[in-house]
């Protein structure tokens, strides 16, 4: 799950890492109000999306006076911000981060993940602050300095120390990069988060250290235990199709196509999009309807995949195993009568009572289209996607 | 012969009070001799009960002592099932199995960590689960559709396994094992810990290896393949059209950072030797192909 980067930094500061002082807010007047708290001269205007590279789409400004921050406010609340992130639709602004200016004497990048080959949290940091790690790693793999965190221990001040040292921060500063290292890692840890950066973590012209820039990622199999987490999801951040199918406990994720996929398994919905494309379609999605899907469940996976106006033929793949081929043949059959299904339908099922399953949809008298193996099926959905049926 | 299991091995159930559990000890315990090989029931609090028969005890290691068990599946809930992985090993069984979907990566990170210099070999999580055909089954995988034979399948996904093994058995290839290694990102056995018990196995003739996205394990696989398989390999990853930074159903099947991506997968594995197909539909076909059968 991904939150804005106030809810971030708001997370960072439990830990003890320095942020600037700053305000969501929502509108234009709360933005001036918010800058006017603040006080000083200088403050930041930031758009508030779950995406990077927002500086780069015109999401960031630096105000210099209240009437500036009115007017950065009014330019970015609605905007559709175009970043590489984002997809080339955009995302709608709708909250800011009105934060106090910060005189920047020097930027580094600091980042956690989890290495899955170590089968622990690695920190990496890096003398290239505001630059992405990706790039950093292409362009200047030396640059990237990494630590791998013992989960008994925890980050170590000697380990933090020495990784700061390493990526320039000078001697008097090294007390207060490791307190931002420390809080980093303990946030990274209790809040069971997957991927967490701070880019830039700056030092300051007055020889701070702040993080200027947040980004953390959670676990969603660990919400469970952060109720204080899950209230940070921003519904507006995600893909209606995917929150509704959330719901249902579905696992849903839009794709640009035009065939619609309903698969039990992970592995093989994502071989049923493959095998989709290799025979010259384009899926629309990928949908995981699990391994205890019911009638109820299978509708609603219909419903969702009708919504996308694109859809011109839908796919079904059921390998049967917990899973009985009949109850999911059922299941179809109710979908597609209450649905009132007007696209061609193409099933394949195998497995356990797959020959109860076929005659239940052979009875069912709708136009559904069998297919005895996946190549069958994919053969058939992207035929009928193109009208060729 | 066989990889991991066989008919003589002596499974206890962790969590099979519950109705997963109670559901697939079920299926398993009727599946060959399945009702040799299911002994005990672990859930704490509930010694004295028992399940078809199966006896339960409070914790592993009384199962263990009681009934001479050495291996544990486990359908514990999510929030718990990383303890029942420790306690299984604290009570050194040889072999833990783990079904369970949805267990928090940094419980795993910790329990991983516990396993270091410890013989207790971890398959999971999020897997189906292992099977050697006419011997025994232990996880949730449909047993009727498995032949007994001399091919070895290991695969990260449930269903898509299946599917190769479906394949492979409608061809008259049946398996020596199959190993559900599991779709999260923190694991036990991995591709290549697999593929080197296959290459040992003097009933295993040749392997399918099922892969998707995520991570580098099929790379790190296919390297050694190059050096030291002595059996053909046929490959499949899931994946191609998955798009960059979006977790596809498991939590270990997401392209971050520019890596993971099926097409460098692939590559590798070319490269290596291993007989790739882009077609899930010609797994059995490509591997029936090349044993010239």
């Amino acid at each position: 799950m991904k939150i804005h980067e106030y809810q971030a930094k708001e997370l960072l500061r439990q830990f003890a890492v320095p942020t600037p002082k700053g305000n969501v807010c929502f509108s234009v007047d709360e933005a001036e109000m918010a800058a006017r708290k603040l006080g000083g001269a200088i403050w930041v205007v930031k758009a508030q999306i779950h995406a990077g590279g927002r500086g780069k789409g015109g999401g960031v400004k630096v105000a210099r006076s209240l009437p500036e921050v009115r007017e950065y406010a009014e330019k970015i609340l609605g905007m559709q911000l175009v970043t590489h992130q984002t997809g080339p639709g955009g995302q709608t602004v709708r909250r800011l981060l009105i934060e106090e200016g910060a005189q920047i004497s020097r930027e580094y990048y600091v980042g956690m993940v989890i290495d899955r080959s170590k089968q622990r949290v690695v920190l990496m940091a890096s003398s290239e602050g505001g630059m992405d790690i990706e790039e950093v790693a292409a362009k200047s793999p030396e640059k990237i300095h990494k630590v791998w965190i013992d989960p008994l221990a925890g980050l170590t001040a000697s380990e933090a120390d020495a990784i700061a040292k390493k990526i320039g921060i000078p001697d008097g500063a090294i007390m207060q990069a490791r307190a931002c290292l420390q809080g980093l890692y303990r946030t990274f840890v209790e809040k069971d988060a997957m991927l967490a950066e701070i880019n830039p973590l700056v030092l300051t012209a007055d020889q701070r250290v702040i993080a200027l820039d947040a980004k953390i990622n959670f676990d969603s199999n660990a919400l469970y235990r952060h109720p204080e987490i899950l209230a940070f999801r921003d519904l507006d951040e995600e893909d209606p199709a995917e929150v509704e199918a959330s719901k249902f406990d579905l696992s849903y994720i839009s794709l640009d196509g035009n065939i619609g996929c309903l698969v039990n398994g992970a592995g093989l919905a994502m071989a049923t999009m493959d095998i989709i494309k290799l025979y010259g379609g384009s899926p629309a999605n990928f949908l995981d309807v699990g391994g205890g899907a019911t009638t109820e469940k299978v509708t609603e996976a219909f419903k969702l995949m009708l919504k996308n106006p694109k859809l011109n033929a839908i796919l079904v793949n059921i390998f049967g195993g917990i899973m009985k081929c009949d109850v999911i043949a059922e299941g179809v059959v109710a979908a597609a009568r209450e649905v009132h299904l007007k696209v061609p339908l193409i099933v394949r099922l195998e497995g356990t009572n797959v020959d109860l399953g076929k005659k239940i949809l052979a009875e069912s008298g709708l136009a559904i289209i069998a297919a005895s193996d996946m190549a069958d099926a994919a053969q058939k959905v992207v035929a009928a996607a193109k009208g060729k049926n | 012969m066989s990889i991991l299991i066989n008919k003589n091995t002596r499974v206890m159930t962790q969590g099979m009070t519950g109705k997963v559990g109670q559901f697939h000890t079920l299926h398993s315990k009727n599946y060959a001799n399945g009702a040799n090989c299911f002994v005990a029931g672990v859930t704490p609090g509930k010694a004295g009960q028992s399940y078809e028969g199966i006896p339960v005890y409070n914790s592993v290691a009384e199962a263990k002592t009681q009934t001479g068990a050495t291996v544990s599946v486990i359908y514990v809930p999510p929030p718990y099932a990383a303890a029942a992985i420790d306690e299984a090993v604290e009570a050194g069984l040889e072999l833990v199995i783990c079904i369970t979907e949805g267990i928090p990566v940094h419980d795993m990170i910790r329990t991983r960590y516990k396993m270091q210099g410890k013989s207790t070999i971890l398959v999971g999580p999020n897997c189906p689960g292992l099977i050697t055909p006419d011997e025994i089954k232990i996880g949730i995988m449909p047993g009727h559709i498995h032949r007994k034979g001399r091919i070895g399948v290991v695969s990260r996904s449930g269903t898509l396994t299946y599917e190769a093994v479906w394949q492979l058995s409608e061809l008259g290839m049946g398996q020596s094992s199959c190993v559900g290694i599991g779709g999260d990102p923190i694991n036990g056995l991995k591709h290549l810990d697999v593929m080197k018990l296959f290459n040992d196995d003097p009933d295993t003739d040749a392997v399918i290896m099922v892969g998707e996205i995520g991570g580098n394990d099929e790379e790190e696989c296919a390297r050694w393949i190059r050096q030291n398989m002595k059996k053909p390999v046929v490959g499949f990853i899931a994946g191609i059209t998955a798009p960059p930074g979006k977790r596809m159903g498991h939590a270990g099947a997401i392209i971050s950072g520019g890596q993971g991506g099926a097409e460098d997968k692939l590559a590798v594995m070319e490269e290596s030797g291993i007989h790739i197909t882009r077609n899930p539909a010609e797994m059995g076909k490509v591997m029936q192909r090349i044993l010239k059968l």
